[in-house]
């Protein structure tokens, strides 16, 4: 068994690409049903929107990587934020949830579809629309950093992605401890006590919506440069579960929740893969049990025994309040 | 303790549904408002009085919480129009209604249990600058207006004894302590009339003796009260005049003395008697 391999592989899941990626989609979450109530089944459309709006803009329209990161993290996000609210937003909550899961899904099938090859590549992708991101890289694409756990370029994409965590993560720290995260929480919990009290609930939903899908985008483009490319099948409703089960691991409305929940998944997750690959690879688990291809399966099952034993024993997650989960009983 | 200008303003309205008032600040016509087979609310016309403290009772289903909702546009009248400071409503949306200075509280309390007693009573300022998501990131644009509120909203919870209970969630309050933070956090909008919805059920008489005292201190201050109330105690001693509701119409108006010897209203509370308190809590 390689400890030091199992070692670079687990910090790797903790800080490495996948977390920030997921970190960043599941703040977007938090924002959405943490702070204001608003249920998104379909963050991975955002995600897409980001990934989509960026590689579209260069490699189809051959526009400049600027102006595609301000189409992918703004314009993207907000004109789908516009199509899914609108209607949804006065309604009850299920009518959102209900749009964000379709909308995901035909984004991915249009994007996906042939006849749009020459726009999104189709099942494809779109490649080379990052050129400008990674010469700006000032690591060596040769060299190994980190404890040699990241090559260079990958080191480029984890700086920027961690200062894009840090500084979102003290923007929404900061906007939700202000009177508009006061109004957020008062339509969580009534929306008809706040709109007694003045306040517009649907506008501020919609704001809500607005930008929390903006944070998953970046989380979405932040994917696409890491892995140079914007596929379909990189937004299939699975992420938008993956970045659920980070924010609820770590802490439903704490700012903090989404971090933790999104670096203990892929934590466990890369810790699981390479773990039960040695063992098998050593014949400490029989193949009779299990052979190395199941790995990827088994350690989804670990994660949903996880989950089954949170919502036992824990059910507020990580670093969720048990005094708040208590109210809602009384 | 009634004023004598407060009842000047009543001189002269005769005692009937639908009476004219001096200077109403709200004024309703032919509201209606069906739920399947059941009219809820049938009122042809009524006046509420600027300034004044108006009880609105009657029987359980009498349909005057739903006519609350049709006032403040938590529900939309079949037909019917509703002005208030002479604006038509019908196409206000309700937090709009509360910017205009209408204010209701609920029957069945609204407290936001995971927020603390104090931002219960912050959410209720208006023109906050910090609820612009632009300025929420520029603390320095509102922090001054939240320490003016924050003293404001001190000063209501004083007043209705629940200063200790300031930073605690307001799910960790009793029923009755709920439906003090629910009127003070509707002050907090400042707004010129009030209309509360059974605002004293749960609450210690002690308590109520001084809350009744601020309504009227309230009303001193030019504010119009409307409220729902079936202890006829309260309605006698702190209103100035009383619209009695029964299956959706209105069937009496009057001065509080007036109601107890109206045929139509005895009728309403079916086998009340005439020297008893009416007990309105417990129709039939
Ligand atoms: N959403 C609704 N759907 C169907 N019927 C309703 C609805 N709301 C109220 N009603 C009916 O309308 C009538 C009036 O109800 P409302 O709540 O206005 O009475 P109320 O006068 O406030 O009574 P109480 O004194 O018991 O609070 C009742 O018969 C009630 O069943
Ligand atoms: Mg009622």
């Amino acid at each position: 068994m390689d400890w030091g391999a199992i070692l670079e592989n687990t910090i790797r899941g903790l800080i490495g690409e996948q977390f920030i990626y997921f970190a960043l989609a599941a703040i977007g979450l938090n924002i959405h049903f943490g702070f204001t109530g608003l249920l998104n089944f379909g963050q991975a459309v955002f995600m897409a929107a980001g990934a989509y709006g960026l590689s579209m803009a260069v490699a189809t329209l051959g526009l400049n990587f600027w102006l595609g990161l301000v189409l992918g993290i703004i314009v993207f996000p907000l004109i789908l934020a516009l199509i899914m609210g609108v209607p949804t937003l006065r309604l009850r909550s299920d009518y959102l949830a209900i749009v964000t899961i379709a909308a995901s899904e035909m984004f991915r099938i249009i994007a996906r579809s042939p006849s749009l090859d020459r726009w999104t590549g189709s099942s494809d992708g779109l490649t080379g629309f990052a050129n400008t991101f990674y010469e700006l890289s000032p690591f060596d694409r040769s060299q190994r950093y980190f404890f040699g756990i990241f090559i260079g370029n990958q080191m480029w994409v984890v700086l920027v992605g961690w200062v894009a965590v840090v500084l979102v993560s003290v923007g929404v720290w900061a906007v939700l401890r202000s009177p508009w995260g006061r109004v957020l929480r008062a339509i969580r919990e009534d929306e008809d006590a706040a709109r007694s009290l003045g306040k517009n609930a649907y506008w501020f939903k919609m704001q809500a919506l607005i930008l929390g899908g903006v944070i998953g985008a970046l989380g979405g483009m932040l994917r696409a440069i890491g892995t140079q490319s914007a596929q379909p099948q990189n937004f299939i409703t699975d992420v938008t579960f993956f970045a659920w089960v980070a924010l609820i691991l770590g802490g439903v409305a704490k700012v903090g929740g989404p971090i933790l929940g999104a670096a203990i998944l892929y934590g466990i997750l890369s810790f699981t893969d390479i773990l039960l690959r040695q063992m098998v690879e050593a014949g400490i688990i029989s193949t009779s049990v299990m052979d190395g291809t199941q790995v990827g399966q088994v350690r989804f099952m670990l994660i949903g025994l996880g989950l089954v034993l949170l919502a036992a024993f824990r059910p507020q997650g990580i670093l969720g309040s048990k005094e708040e989960m208590a109210l809602d009983d009384r | 303790m009634t004023a004598d200008n407060t009842l000047n303003r009543f001189a002269g309205v005769p005692w009937e549904p639908g009476a004219a008032k001096s200077d109403p600040v709200l004024v309703v016509d032919g509201v209606r408002r069906a739920f399947g087979g059941l009219v809820a609310v049938d009122v042809d016309h009524l006046e509420v009085q600027r300034g004044a403290i108006t009880a609105l009772i009657g029987p359980n289903g009498a349909g005057k919480t739903t006519f609350f909702n049709l006032l403040t546009n938590f529900d939309t009248p079949d037909a019917g129009t509703r002005r208030f400071e002479g604006q038509e409503l019908s196409r206000v949306p309700a937090h709009r209604v509360a910017s205009l200075g209408m204010v209701r509280t609920f029957q069945l309390t609204k407290s936001l249990s995971k927020m603390s007693v104090i931002d219960n009573m912050l959410l209720g300022a208006t023109h906050q600058r910090g609820e612009s998501l632009r300025r929420s990131l520029l603390p320095f644009t509102w922090r001054g207006q939240e320490a003016a509120n924050t003293a404001r909203a001190d000063e209501l919870l004083e007043r209705f004894k629940l200063s200790h209970m300031r930073n605690e969630y307001a799910g960790t309050l009793s029923g009755g302590q709920r439906k003090l933070l629910e009127m003070a956090r509707a002050l907090m909008v400042e707004p010129t009339m009030v209309m509360l919805d059974e605002p004293m059920a749960g609450v210690n008489p002690a308590l109520k003796q001084s809350l009744l005292d601020h309504v009227k201190g309230l009303r001193d201050l030019g504010m119009t009260v409307l409220f729902v109330e079936h202890d006829m105690d309260m309605v006698q001693e702190i209103s100035d005049w009383v619209v009695v509701m029964a299956e959706g119409r209105i069937i009496a108006e009057g001065p509080p003395s007036s109601i107890g010897e109206n045929q139509a209203v005895v009728d309403a509370y079916l086998g009340a008697h005439h020297d008893a308190p009416l007990d309105l809590g417990e129709d039939r």
